[in-house]
């Protein structure tokens, strides 16, 4: 059983799809770990008990700080959402693909295979996946995590090109490794659910935009309607406000129109707009 | 259902290979690249058939286009030998090393009566082509001043080895992140014809640039700065951006949002005095597929929807990719290196 309500870290690490110059505010307003934090416990002090976020190197501070007050987070949970997309992306642009795995893939795990470890381990995709997402997962260690979600960028990019056994095997390595569940990000959630079950994955997380404007909600509103009201799978709604143009309340009522969404994933900075959206969710979503 | 072929396989070229697998009316039935583990990656989990030699490929594929993502020095050849065989190419910018390079591509293409077309996709978010638009209505009145800049963490430390440390093969910030502006500035602005002065500077890579700055005139009279750098860490991705000052006000314009300054307000473009900001959420285009930007599918919708309909491009034609080399080479001739 997911919470209701799911904090979060986009506002931390200056993402704002609606505003680049917004962006850059919160990354000067979040550049210490402790005002991270600080937004952090304001959440928890309206009851907020989950927090997702992305596998930023900043995240490991916070891990640390959550592992050193174990009462204060007893119950607190964090899904990962892995990997950070634009360190690998912004390295592949400097070092290509081979470089960027070098990079990455920790170091000891060459030694391991000795002189051909790369070669080896670049013709075994099962091993090497599973090796990036022990990497991301590192931080984490001690931390509950009863939900881990591979990121839109990457689920997207194995749906367009139909490589569906990967996301197979991400699945069967969570549960097993992990004994967590999977969860998928999406922009294209209706495709992504088809190819899902049609590869045996069923009754899915799939967190995806969801929000009236139809705001990156690819193949549009009505498909993606069509599919909450009568498709078997467990939504996470995001992107609720559309990047800011739709007034929170609005935002919030149009999700209780279906009632299969089990969780709603949002963000915010100060404590009396968590607490709004939070009594918005509690209020109307199931 | 058209039949298309891939080739290049690093950042752009699987996220092409994505949206391109992912259209309604497109099979990809085959992708080229050098490197074994992406091939053997293609092999094993989808239907796309890899090679290694990309004239095989064409050779014996029977496709009706061709997708071009590799390094910017192999586009002349690629290009070259596809058009040859009357296929529709979507190639990636910059468009070749030479003027002269791309002055022939054109030609060609237009002799092969093809659509072609280079993956400047700024030009299909909402904010540009607004601003566009704007400019086109004369809401700024006489224009007195732009500035074209981007930004982005691509090389943020003292080590790269990588063909875009290379300047003979299109490596370097002018050629990688400042033809976006120049792009942008040419078909949203207008072109450039004169440079009153560049500097290229190295910060952390050797032997290729990681900014440039230029001081420009366009053939509109305008005059302006670019501004692009490549090593600042303090954006989390590349961040693009034009300014342009009039008489009437200012437009400040990204790819999230438009700002608009006006001394007056312009009732027949329902924009008030002093400042009005608009949202990407205003101007976004909806898309059946989507992966790191509705700008990305939108340009391989019309790519694919101009060759069903035997239509021509107006948006990102080899001609306008190659104009844009040619003031990336009177840069490249103008600059004092640092």
């Amino acid at each position: 059983m997911m919470d209701k309500v799911l904090f979060g870290d986009n506002q931390f690490f200056a993402v704002s799809h609606m505003s680049d110059e917004k962006s850059r505010a919160q990354a000067i307003r979040f550049k210490d770990d402790v005002s991270i934090i600080k937004v952090l416990d304001q959440a928890i002090e309206t009851g907020i008990s989950t927090f997702m976020c992305t596998t930023h190197d900043r995240i490991a501070n916070i891990c640390d700080h959550i592992r050193a007050y174990p009462a204060k987070y007893g119950n607190f949970k964090i899904y990962p959402c892995m990997p950070y997309a634009h360190k690998y992306a912004n390295a592949i642009t400097e070092l290509g693909i081979m470089g960027t795995i070098k990079q990455y893939v920790p170091g000891n795990i060459f030694g391991t295979f000795a002189k051909g470890g790369l070669a080896f381990l670049s013709k075994d995709f099962l091993k090497l996946m599973e090796i990036l997402i022990d990497a991301e997962m590192k931080m984490f260690k001690g931390i509950n995590t009863p939900v881990i979600f591979i990121q839109n960028v990457l689920v997207d990019l194995l749906l367009g090109l139909k490589m569906m056994d990967v996301l197979v095997e991400y699945d069967s390595y969570i549960r097993k490794k992990y004994n967590a569940e999977p969860g998928y990000i999406t922009m294209n959630m209706p495709m992504l659910l088809d190819a899902l079950e049609s590869a045996g994955i069923e009754n899915p997380i799939i967190c995806s935009s969801i929000n009236k404007t139809g705001f990156r909600m690819s193949g549009g509103i009505a498909l993606y309607e069509k599919y909450l009201t009568e498709r078997h799978f467990r939504p996470i709604a995001m992107q609720v406000l559309a990047s800011g143009a739709i007034r929170p309340k609005d935002a919030i009522q149009y999700l209780s129109n279906f009632p299969k969404i089990e969780s709603v994933l949002f963000g915010a900075s100060s404590k009396s707009h968590i607490q709004e959206t939070k009594e918005l969710i509690e209020e109307y979503v199931r | 259902m058209l039949k298309g072929g891939i080739i290049g396989l690093g950042k752009m070229g699987l996220s092409h290979a994505a949206i391109f697998a992912a259209h309604p009316q497109v099979n990809l039935v085959t992708a080229c690249d050098t490197s074994s583990m992406i091939l053997d990656a293609f092999k094993k989990y989808t239907n796309i058939k890899p090679y290694t030699d990309f004239k095989k490929m064409i050779d014996e594929s029977e496709l009706d286009f061709i997708v071009i993502a590799t390094p910017t020095k192999l586009h002349h050849p690629m290009v070259k030998y596809a058009l040859e065989r009357k296929l529709h190419v979507f190639c990636e910018k910059p468009f070749s090393l030479t003027s002269a390079h791309g002055n022939e591509l054109v030609k060609m293409a237009k002799e092969a009566g093809v659509v072609n077309q280079v993956g400047y996709h700024n030009h299909f978010i909402g904010t540009f082509r607004e601003l566009k638009r704007l400019l086109s209505a004369q809401v700024l009145g006489d224009l007195v001043h732009f500035t074209g800049e981007a930004y982005g963490p691509v090389v943020v430390k003292g080590k790269a080895d990588s063909w875009r440390s290379k300047p003979e093969e299109g490596g370097g910030c002018l050629f990688d992140y400042a033809s976006h502006v120049l792009n942008l500035v040419q078909e949203v602005i207008a072109k450039p014809v004169n440079l009153q002065g560049a500097i290229m500077k190295s910060i952390y890579s050797n032997g290729v640039d990681d900014a440039v700055y230029a001081l420009m005139s366009l053939s509109n009279n305008l005059s302006g700065v670019l501004s692009v750098n490549w090593s600042d860490e303090t954006y989390r991705k590349m961040s693009t951006s034009i300014t342009v000052q009039g008489k009437k006000g200012k437009i400040f314009c990204d790819a999230t949002e438009i700002r608009i300054y006006l001394k007056e307000a312009n009732e027949k473009e329902g924009l008030s005095k002093d400042w009005t900001v608009k949202y990407i959420t205003d101007f976004a285009m909806p898309v059946n597929f989507y992966l790191r930007g509705e700008e990305y599918s939108a340009q391989v919708d019309y790519f694919i929807d101009n060759i069903i309909n035997d239509k021509k491009p107006d948006i990102n034609s080899f001609e306008e990719a190659s104009y844009t080399d040619k003031v990336i080479e009177m840069i490249f001739k103008e600059a004092k290196r640092f």
